[in-house]
């Protein structure tokens, strides 16, 4: 499987890449660990005129503490943050879902801003930002403006970064000796979630859902169940507000929203351990 | 698009003229003749093609070419000792016999080398977490396990030349 011809750019800072996806326009592409866009380009599904190669740019790799939040440039890879200290510490369920990514290659390349800004609903990462609040930053010609996850989900395959503009970091709030789980049914090691759960206990509870919509999913009604000290039983009970699970091979709707419900159990049982 | 690369290969600097859609693995095989990189799946799912860049293991499959300029690359071509004796993952797979059809071998021999490099002594769930992305359809994994215990075990491993 060949990618389609496409013209090859390198930019070396965020104003660089900014200014080549002006010039490129509608028909460029931002590549940066390339394990969403390439196997897309690859099957001919996506085929762009220009690939703008961000992997270069040293200022968008770094994870930092500031205030109340972690922050984590948008071109980490999944390695870096499985293995962070600071990450384990304060956010240790997004430090467990980097290294539930695919397999020890995937990780060693994929970024957690090319993840997200993919917005695969099948994805590990997303359900991790959703379910721990976290706010993304992106950045454009006119500066930047900050989103939270929960909106920066637009549809399958959609978020909202707007033409011209580039996901740089996402502002993580501290989840420190809390709670946590991430549940994910797979049929082999590394595949893709047929379901999963990211929960999030403490302070500012989230539950978000892998696979369970067409884009990825915060259970709203079942954080808020949370959030209020409702009964496992409760929350369960809403898990499934919402969803839109797809239906394949794999699973039906209602088993999916069947394994919704006994993940939720289970990682409700994994948390408080 | 054409564009020219800069990529050191088992200690051998290269360039080529190449076009920019050129992965990896089509790099090693075709451009280099390095053939001992195999295209498996080719959608990043099995492993096969498992290079080491700067010492991390990646699927060729998945990396451009362009995107890599002055990286190393250690392909199975170049995972034997310097006096042409098996590594100790390759003899390890000697002699615990690690493959049957041998497709899925340098791929798996590579990913264990970054695992023994990063983790010289690993544990059976150590091994079967860092091969997750190899997949094997011959030996069901046992006597891949073993080999790599073989060559945990046994770091110093030499035969004093190439058999």
């Amino acid at each position: 499987m060949i990618p389609a011809q496409f013209d090859y750019v390198e930019a070396t800072s965020v104003a660089d890449a900014i200014r080549l996806l002006a010039e490129h326009g509608d028909e460029a592409k931002l590549l940066a660990g390339g394990h969403s866009l390439i196997p897309l380009m690859k099957l001919r599904l996506v085929t762009p005129a220009t690939l703008i190669d961000v992997t270069h740019i040293k200022e968008l790799s770094y994870i930092k503490e500031d205030g109340n939040n972690i922050v984590i440039g948008a071109l980490t890879r999944h390695r870096d943050i499985e293995e962070s200290d600071l990450v384990k510490k304060h956010l240790p369920l997004v430090a467990h879902v980097a290294g539930e990514v695919g397999d020890p290659q995937v990780r060693n390349r994929g970024t957690i801003g090319g993840s997200l800004v993919h917005g695969d609903p099948a994805a590990d990462l997303p359900a991790a930002a959703l379910a721990t609040g976290a706010t993304m930053v992106i950045a454009g010609k006119n500066g930047e403006r900050r989103i939270s996850a929960q909106d920066f989900f637009v549809d399958f395959l959609e978020t909202d970064v707007q033409p011209g503009e580039i996901l740089i970091a996402i502002e993580f709030p501290k989840h420190t000796d809390a709670g946590w789980a991430y549940e994910k049914f797979v049929r082999r090691a590394m595949d893709y979630s047929i379901v999963g759960v990211a929960l999030q206990l403490g302070a500012k509870p989230g539950v978000a859902l892998v696979n369970m919509s067409n884009k990825p999913h915060l259970a709203v009604s079942a954080s808020q169940a949370i959030g209020k000290g409702a009964a496992i039983a409760d929350v369960l009970a809403v898990i499934n507000d919402n969803t839109n699970p797809p239906e394949d091979l794999n699973a039906t709707v209602e088993y999916r929203q069947h394994l919704a419900r006994v993940l939720t159990q289970r990682a409700f049982a994994t948390a408080s351990k | 698009m054409t564009i020219r690369t800069a990529i050191t290969v088992n200690g051998k600097d290269t360039s080529r003229e190449v076009e920019a859609r050129t992965l990896l693995v089509h790099y090693l095989r075709e451009e280099l003749g390095l053939t001992g990189t195999h295209v498996g799946c080719d959608t990043s799912n099995c492993g096969a093609c498992t290079v080491l860049l700067d010492g991390e293991a990646v699927k060729s499959c998945t990396v451009f070419a362009a995107q890599i300029h002055d990286c190393n690359i250690t392909t199975i071509e170049g995972a034997a000792q310097a006096d042409g004796s098996f590594s100790p993952i390759q003899e390890g797979f000697r002699q615990e016999h690690g493959l049957q059809c041998g497709y899925c071998t340098p791929g798996m021999i590579m990913a264990s080398t970054a695992l023994l490099t990063e983790n010289p002594n690993p544990t059976e769930e150590e091994i079967r977490h860092a091969l997750e992305g190899n997949l094997c359809r011959c030996t069901g994994y046992e006597m891949i396990v073993n080999a790599v215990r073989w060559a945990a075990e046994n770091p110093n491993f030499t035969s004093g030349g190439a058999k």
